[in-house]
Protein backbone atom coordinates (compact mmCIF):
# COMPACT_ATOMS: atom_id res chain seq x y z
CA UNK A 1 0.00 0.00 0.00
CA UNK A 2 1.32 3.35 -0.97
CA UNK A 3 1.63 5.35 2.20
CA UNK A 4 2.11 8.79 0.73
CA UNK A 5 -0.50 8.68 -1.98
CA UNK A 6 -3.46 8.81 0.32
CA UNK A 7 -6.04 8.95 -2.40
CA UNK A 8 -7.04 5.32 -2.21
CA UNK A 9 -9.96 3.56 -0.64
CA UNK A 10 -8.10 1.79 2.15
CA UNK A 11 -6.90 4.98 3.82
CA UNK A 12 -10.44 6.21 4.17
CA UNK A 13 -11.61 2.78 5.33
CA UNK A 14 -8.90 2.62 8.01
CA UNK A 15 -9.89 6.09 9.22
CA UNK A 16 -13.55 5.01 9.28
CA UNK A 17 -12.78 1.87 11.29
CA UNK A 18 -10.73 3.84 13.83
CA UNK A 19 -13.54 6.37 14.18
CA UNK A 20 -16.05 3.57 14.63
CA UNK A 21 -13.83 2.01 17.31
CA UNK A 22 -13.68 5.34 19.14
CA UNK A 23 -17.46 5.65 19.03
CA UNK A 24 -17.99 2.08 20.22
CA UNK A 25 -15.50 2.63 23.06
CA UNK A 26 -17.41 5.76 24.06
CA UNK A 27 -20.72 3.88 24.17
CA UNK A 28 -19.21 1.14 26.34
CA UNK A 29 -16.98 3.24 28.61
CA UNK A 30 -18.95 6.37 29.35
CA UNK A 31 -21.87 6.57 31.73
CA UNK A 32 -23.19 10.00 30.78
CA UNK A 33 -26.17 9.41 28.49
CA UNK A 34 -25.49 12.54 26.44
CA UNK A 35 -21.94 11.39 25.68
CA UNK A 36 -23.28 7.94 24.79
CA UNK A 37 -25.56 9.61 22.21
CA UNK A 38 -22.64 11.64 20.86
CA UNK A 39 -20.60 8.44 20.51
CA UNK A 40 -23.45 6.92 18.51
CA UNK A 41 -23.23 9.94 16.19
CA UNK A 42 -19.50 9.25 15.82
CA UNK A 43 -20.24 5.67 14.76
CA UNK A 44 -22.88 6.81 12.26
CA UNK A 45 -20.34 9.19 10.75
CA UNK A 46 -17.82 6.39 10.43
CA UNK A 47 -20.41 4.42 8.46
CA UNK A 48 -21.07 7.46 6.27
CA UNK A 49 -17.36 7.72 5.55
CA UNK A 50 -17.32 4.07 4.46
CA UNK A 51 -20.28 4.63 2.12
CA UNK A 52 -18.58 7.62 0.53
CA UNK A 53 -15.23 5.86 0.20
CA UNK A 54 -16.81 2.92 -1.63
CA UNK A 55 -18.83 5.33 -3.75
CA UNK A 56 -15.70 7.20 -4.81
CA UNK A 57 -13.53 4.08 -5.26
CA UNK A 58 -15.92 1.40 -6.50
CA UNK A 59 -14.86 -2.23 -6.47
CA UNK A 60 -16.28 -2.79 -9.95
CA UNK A 61 -15.02 0.07 -12.09
CA UNK A 62 -17.46 -0.19 -15.00
CA UNK A 63 -21.01 -0.31 -13.77
CA UNK A 64 -23.93 -0.33 -16.19
CA UNK A 65 -25.45 2.51 -14.21
CA UNK A 66 -22.49 4.68 -15.04
CA UNK A 67 -22.46 6.31 -11.65
CA UNK A 68 -21.88 5.31 -8.06
CA UNK A 69 -23.99 7.87 -6.33
CA UNK A 70 -26.14 5.29 -4.55
CA UNK A 71 -23.66 5.60 -1.68
CA UNK A 72 -24.35 9.32 -1.52
CA UNK A 73 -28.09 8.60 -1.40
CA UNK A 74 -27.50 6.15 1.48
CA UNK A 75 -25.49 8.79 3.35
CA UNK A 76 -28.35 11.23 2.84
CA UNK A 77 -30.76 8.82 4.52
CA UNK A 78 -28.29 8.09 7.32
CA UNK A 79 -27.98 11.82 8.05
CA UNK A 80 -31.76 12.24 8.16
CA UNK A 81 -32.16 9.18 10.40
CA UNK A 82 -29.37 10.38 12.70
CA UNK A 83 -31.07 13.75 13.10
CA UNK A 84 -34.35 12.02 14.01
CA UNK A 85 -32.52 9.67 16.38
CA UNK A 86 -30.77 12.56 18.13
CA UNK A 87 -34.05 14.43 18.61
CA UNK A 88 -35.88 11.42 20.07
CA UNK A 89 -32.88 10.31 22.14
CA UNK A 90 -32.40 13.72 23.70
CA UNK A 91 -36.14 13.93 24.43
CA UNK A 92 -35.89 10.57 26.23
CA UNK A 93 -32.88 11.84 28.21
CA UNK A 94 -34.88 14.90 29.28
CA UNK A 95 -37.89 12.76 30.24
CA UNK A 96 -35.71 10.37 32.27
CA UNK A 97 -33.85 13.27 33.88
CA UNK A 98 -37.20 14.62 35.09
CA UNK A 99 -38.03 11.45 37.00
CA UNK A 100 -34.57 10.26 38.09
CA UNK A 101 -32.64 13.60 38.29
CA UNK A 102 -29.70 11.89 36.68
CA UNK A 103 -28.24 11.19 33.25
CA UNK A 104 -26.08 8.33 34.49
CA UNK A 105 -26.93 5.26 32.40
CA UNK A 106 -25.96 2.97 35.30
CA UNK A 107 -28.93 4.27 37.24
CA UNK A 108 -31.47 3.57 34.49
CA UNK A 109 -32.17 0.03 35.71
CA UNK A 110 -35.91 0.09 36.31
CA UNK A 111 -36.52 -2.50 33.60
CA UNK A 112 -33.92 -4.84 35.07
CA UNK A 113 -35.47 -7.99 36.54
CA UNK B 1 0.57 14.81 -2.93
CA UNK B 2 -1.56 17.76 -1.82
CA UNK B 3 -4.43 15.35 -1.35
CA UNK B 4 -2.26 13.14 0.86
CA UNK B 5 -1.22 16.06 3.05
CA UNK B 6 -4.82 17.26 3.37
CA UNK B 7 -6.03 13.73 4.09
CA UNK B 8 -3.59 13.19 6.95
CA UNK B 9 -4.31 16.67 8.33
CA UNK B 10 -8.07 16.04 8.34
CA UNK B 11 -7.68 12.45 9.56
CA UNK B 12 -5.59 13.50 12.56
CA UNK B 13 -8.13 16.22 13.29
CA UNK B 14 -11.02 13.74 13.12
CA UNK B 15 -9.33 11.24 15.42
CA UNK B 16 -8.10 13.81 17.96
CA UNK B 17 -11.49 15.54 18.14
CA UNK B 18 -13.28 12.18 18.30
CA UNK B 19 -11.03 11.10 21.18
CA UNK B 20 -11.81 14.36 23.00
CA UNK B 21 -15.53 13.51 22.75
CA UNK B 22 -15.16 10.33 24.76
CA UNK B 23 -12.36 11.41 27.11
CA UNK B 24 -13.59 14.81 28.29
CA UNK B 25 -15.50 14.59 31.54
CA UNK B 26 -17.69 17.65 30.96
CA UNK B 27 -20.14 17.00 28.08
CA UNK B 28 -19.97 20.58 26.82
CA UNK B 29 -16.31 20.11 25.84
CA UNK B 30 -17.31 16.87 24.20
CA UNK B 31 -20.03 18.64 22.21
CA UNK B 32 -17.64 21.33 21.00
CA UNK B 33 -15.06 18.69 20.05
CA UNK B 34 -17.79 16.83 18.16
CA UNK B 35 -18.49 19.97 16.12
CA UNK B 36 -14.79 20.13 15.27
CA UNK B 37 -14.83 16.44 14.37
CA UNK B 38 -17.77 17.01 11.99
CA UNK B 39 -15.98 19.90 10.29
CA UNK B 40 -12.85 17.80 9.75
CA UNK B 41 -15.06 14.99 8.41
CA UNK B 42 -16.63 17.45 5.97
CA UNK B 43 -13.11 18.16 4.71
CA UNK B 44 -12.57 14.42 4.23
CA UNK B 45 -15.85 14.25 2.30
CA UNK B 46 -14.68 17.00 -0.03
CA UNK B 47 -11.52 14.96 -0.67
CA UNK B 48 -13.88 12.12 -1.67
CA UNK B 49 -15.63 14.44 -4.16
CA UNK B 50 -18.84 14.36 -2.09
CA UNK B 51 -19.50 18.07 -2.14
CA UNK B 52 -23.24 17.98 -1.44
CA UNK B 53 -22.77 15.56 1.46
CA UNK B 54 -20.00 17.76 2.91
CA UNK B 55 -22.32 20.77 2.92
CA UNK B 56 -25.13 18.67 4.39
CA UNK B 57 -22.75 17.43 7.07
CA UNK B 58 -21.98 20.98 8.16
CA UNK B 59 -25.60 22.16 7.88
CA UNK B 60 -27.35 19.23 9.52
CA UNK B 61 -24.78 17.74 11.88
CA UNK B 62 -22.62 20.68 12.94
CA UNK B 63 -25.60 23.02 12.72
CA UNK B 64 -28.87 21.42 13.72
CA UNK B 65 -27.97 18.26 15.63
CA UNK B 66 -25.22 19.86 17.67
CA UNK B 67 -27.47 22.79 18.60
CA UNK B 68 -29.87 20.17 20.00
CA UNK B 69 -27.07 18.57 22.03
CA UNK B 70 -25.76 21.87 23.39
CA UNK B 71 -29.31 22.96 24.21
CA UNK B 72 -29.98 19.79 26.19
CA UNK B 73 -26.65 20.11 28.02
CA UNK B 74 -27.59 23.67 28.92
CA UNK B 75 -31.10 22.58 29.96
CA UNK B 76 -29.89 19.82 32.27
CA UNK B 77 -27.21 22.12 33.76
CA UNK B 78 -25.31 19.32 35.49
CA UNK B 79 -23.33 20.32 38.56
CA UNK B 80 -19.74 19.34 38.98
CA UNK B 81 -20.58 16.60 41.50
CA UNK B 82 -23.36 15.19 39.33
CA UNK B 83 -20.90 14.44 36.55
CA UNK B 84 -19.33 11.73 38.67
CA UNK B 85 -15.65 11.27 39.28
CA UNK B 86 -13.48 9.95 36.51
CA UNK B 87 -13.08 6.25 37.16
CA UNK B 88 -10.14 5.43 34.99
CA UNK B 89 -8.64 2.10 35.77
CA UNK B 90 -5.56 0.65 34.18
CA UNK B 91 -7.58 -2.13 32.62
CA UNK B 92 -9.92 0.33 30.96
CA UNK B 93 -6.98 2.17 29.42
CA UNK B 94 -5.39 -1.10 28.30
CA UNK B 95 -8.69 -2.27 26.82
CA UNK B 96 -9.24 0.97 24.94
CA UNK B 97 -5.71 0.96 23.55
CA UNK B 98 -6.10 -2.69 22.55
CA UNK B 99 -9.39 -1.97 20.75
CA UNK B 100 -8.04 1.01 18.83
CA UNK B 101 -4.70 -0.56 17.96
CA UNK B 102 -6.32 -3.89 17.11
CA UNK B 103 -8.84 -2.22 14.82
CA UNK B 104 -6.11 -0.25 13.13
CA UNK B 105 -3.86 -3.27 12.62
CA UNK B 106 -6.67 -5.51 11.36
CA UNK B 107 -7.99 -2.82 9.03
CA UNK B 108 -4.50 -2.08 7.75
CA UNK B 109 -3.46 -5.69 7.23
CA UNK B 110 -6.81 -6.79 5.80
CA UNK B 111 -7.60 -3.75 3.69
CA UNK B 112 -4.10 -3.22 2.37
CA UNK B 113 -3.93 -6.45 0.35
CA UNK B 114 -7.60 -6.23 -0.61
CA UNK B 115 -7.13 -3.00 -2.55
CA UNK B 116 -3.95 -3.02 -4.53
CA UNK B 117 -2.99 0.54 -5.18
CA UNK B 118 -3.15 1.68 -8.73
CA UNK B 119 -3.69 4.77 -10.80
CA UNK B 120 -7.01 6.30 -9.89
CA UNK B 121 -9.00 8.99 -11.60
CA UNK B 122 -8.67 12.36 -9.93
CA UNK B 123 -11.74 14.07 -8.58
CA UNK B 124 -12.06 16.70 -11.30
CA UNK B 125 -12.46 14.17 -14.12
CA UNK B 126 -15.12 12.10 -12.36
CA UNK B 127 -18.35 12.45 -14.29
CA UNK B 128 -21.73 10.87 -14.13
CA UNK B 129 -24.41 10.97 -16.76
CA UNK B 130 -26.08 13.78 -14.80
CA UNK B 131 -23.13 16.06 -14.31
CA UNK B 132 -20.28 16.32 -11.86
CA UNK B 133 -19.81 13.46 -9.40
CA UNK B 134 -21.16 14.31 -5.99
CA UNK B 135 -22.80 17.53 -7.06
CA UNK B 136 -26.34 18.56 -6.21
CA UNK B 137 -27.72 17.65 -9.62
CA UNK B 138 -26.22 14.18 -9.83
CA UNK B 139 -27.12 13.21 -6.27
CA UNK B 140 -30.59 14.68 -6.74
CA UNK B 141 -31.21 12.58 -9.84
CA UNK B 142 -30.01 9.49 -7.99
CA UNK B 143 -32.29 10.23 -5.06
CA UNK B 144 -35.36 10.95 -7.14
CA UNK B 145 -34.92 8.20 -9.70
CA UNK B 146 -33.35 5.45 -7.66
CA UNK B 147 -34.93 5.92 -4.26
CA UNK B 148 -38.01 8.07 -4.46
CA UNK B 149 -40.06 6.07 -1.94
CA UNK B 150 -37.37 6.04 0.78
CA UNK B 151 -36.90 9.76 0.19
CA UNK B 152 -40.57 10.45 0.83
CA UNK B 153 -40.62 8.05 3.78
CA UNK B 154 -37.71 10.02 5.27
CA UNK B 155 -39.89 13.09 5.47
CA UNK B 156 -42.52 11.01 7.27
CA UNK B 157 -39.81 9.73 9.64
CA UNK B 158 -38.71 13.28 10.45
CA UNK B 159 -42.31 14.32 11.10
CA UNK B 160 -42.85 11.34 13.43
CA UNK B 161 -39.56 12.10 15.20
CA UNK B 162 -40.49 15.73 15.77
CA UNK B 163 -43.90 14.81 17.17
CA UNK B 164 -42.38 12.03 19.29
CA UNK B 165 -39.70 14.34 20.68
CA UNK B 166 -42.32 16.88 21.76
CA UNK B 167 -44.59 14.20 23.26
CA UNK B 168 -41.77 12.49 25.17
CA UNK B 169 -40.01 15.60 26.43
CA UNK B 170 -43.13 17.53 27.44
CA UNK B 171 -44.40 16.43 30.80
CA UNK B 172 -48.09 17.01 30.26
CA UNK B 173 -49.72 17.55 26.90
Amino acid sequence: MDFFHAHQAQHYLVLASLLFALGAAGVVLRRNAIIVLMSIELMLNAVNLTFLAFSRFPLVPNSPMGSFLSGHAAVFFVIATAAAEAAVGLAIIIAVFRSRTSVNVDEFDTLKL
Amino acid sequence: MAEAILFYLFAIGVLVAGAQVIFRRNPIYGAISLVGCFFFLAGIYVLLAAHLIAILQILVYAGAVMVLFVFVIMLLNLKEEELGEARWTTWKAIGLAAVVVGTGVIAWRALGPAYPGGPTVDNASLQTRWGAFGGVKAVGYTLYIGSLLPFELTSLLLLVAVVAAVVVAKGKI
